[in-house]
């Protein structure tokens, strides 16, 4: 085997395993998110019966104005308190959280690849995206 | 029985969307409002979120798959972030209803153009690109279907990268067309096959979301009952449909999205017309 196939052969494995780590990381992002939104939507079915056997109640909380949850400091004290509809909140931004730690991982696996510019491309995107966040709270 | 039809119509929204490479925005958002009589701005919450369910579901099994290429997918991403924050800026400037004439028109001309397309992939037959050279595009997958290994070459990136920008400005301001357009961009322009070109929107479509999916939480507009059983069944239907994907002809695929493009251009015409 020539050198410069046993090079390709080598940046083959490390980009082999960068999507290893990506694929984990989605993986686990969504199995704990999705544990979490169930357990909270298991909780209030168990603390409120009603929104089972009734439509109403339910039907109540899914119209304008049943005022969801949208602070992560409300969220985070409802989750002490085990409120069901603030550990459903609590996972559905874990998920939401989910796309960005990638994007995060990524630019260290670039880097461990050594691949400067595309770790220099992935830290833009994830600067655009933090700044998407602050602005979207100042217009929010 | 509020929950349990929203989980099971998500179920088929996750499976649809993770193979055609879209958020299952658009069965997301007429089940909520029409059936289920949600308001729409809690449908609207609850379909980013299944945007984000779709894409982290399935991208999981395409990277790993190489069926993804994560290299066109960061580069792109650059357009499409910038395009959304340049939209959520033009919002109270630009005009809705024409801006849904419009989007109408250009998916009217992707769904025509896939169209025609569906009796051939380019692979490796595209005009050169230096830029695709310099940032080490080209690669291959695995098809299942055919079982052989497809060598591609990536082409025309810079205006894969001005039409992602355009991708993310529409989203920004509409909510929707995440995946209808970026699938026909990477498709059309830069001669991606259509497996990839799905598989890599699908890695994408999250990020541009969770950028947008900020703004909606904190206005309140993601509702738990609403949004948890939405969330739970695209993510079964995302990680069943990831699986479908390999295994259908790409006739198949794109017979399928030029009939999802046209419904969406339909949908898009009409409330551009009647507000």
């Amino acid at each position: 085997m020539s050198d410069a196939q046993r090079m390709m052969e080598e940046k083959d494995k490390t980009v082999h395993q960068v999507e290893l780590v990506i694929s984990v990381l989605l993986r686990v992002g969504v199995v704990v998110s999705l544990l979490v939104v169930v357990a909270g939507t298991v909780l209030s079915f168990v603390h409120h019966p009603g929104y089972l056997s009734n439509g109403k109640d339910l039907g109540a909380l899914t119209k304008p104005g049943a005022a969801a949850p949208h602070s992560i400091a409300e969220v985070a004290s409802g989750v002490r308190q085990w409120r069901g509809q603030d550990v459903v909140v609590a996972g559905l931004l874990l998920l939401i959280a989910t796309p960005v730690m990638r994007v995060a991982v990524s630019i260290v696996a670039f880097l461990v690849e050594k691949d400067k510019l595309f770790a220099l491309i992935t830290a833009g995107v994830l600067a655009l995206l933090l700044l998407s966040f602050f602005l979207g709270k100042a217009g929010g | 029985m509020f929950t349990l039809a929203t989980f099971g119509a998500s179920i088929i929204a996750g499976v649809a969307g993770s193979i055609l490479g879209l958020g299952g925005g658009i069965i997301v958002i007429p089940v909520l409002t029409l059936l289920m009589g949600v308001d729409i701005r809690y449908a609207i919450g609850a379909s980013i979120v299944s945007v984000i369910a779709t894409s982290s579901g399935a991208a999981a099994a395409y990277v790993r798959e190489h069926l993804a290429n994560m290299r066109v997918a960061m580069f792109l991403e650059l357009g499409t972030t910038t395009g959304a924050l340049s939209g959520a800026f033009l919002a109270g400037i630009i005009g809705g209803r024409a801006l849904y004439i419009i989007f109408s028109l250009v998916l009217a001309y992707s769904a025509f153009a896939m169209f025609r397309k569906r009796h051939g992939e380019a692979g490796m037959n595209v005009p050169a690109d230096r830029l695709a050279d310099r940032l080490g595009m080209h690669s291959e997958y695995f098809d299942e279907q055919a079982q052989v290994v497809v060598p591609y070459r990536v082409t025309h990136t810079g205006i894969g990268l001005v039409l992602m920008y355009v991708a993310g400005v529409v989203s920004g301001l509409l909510g929707i067309g995440s995946g209808s357009l970026k699938v026909p961009a990477m498709d059309l322009a830069m001669r991606l096959p259509i497996k990839v070109s799905s598989a890599t929107s699908n890695f994408m479509i999250g990020v541009t979301a969770a950028a947008s999916a900020g703004v909606y939480f904190a206005r309140g507009d993601i509702d738990p009952f609403i949004a948890a059983p939405v969330a739970a069944g695209v993510l079964v239907g995302a990680t069943a449909g990831s699986r479908v994907l390999g295994k259908l002809t790409n006739k198949a695929i794109r017979t399928a999205f030029v009939f999802v493009l046209a419904w969406i251009c339909i949908e898009m015409m009409w409330k551009g017309v009647h507000g």
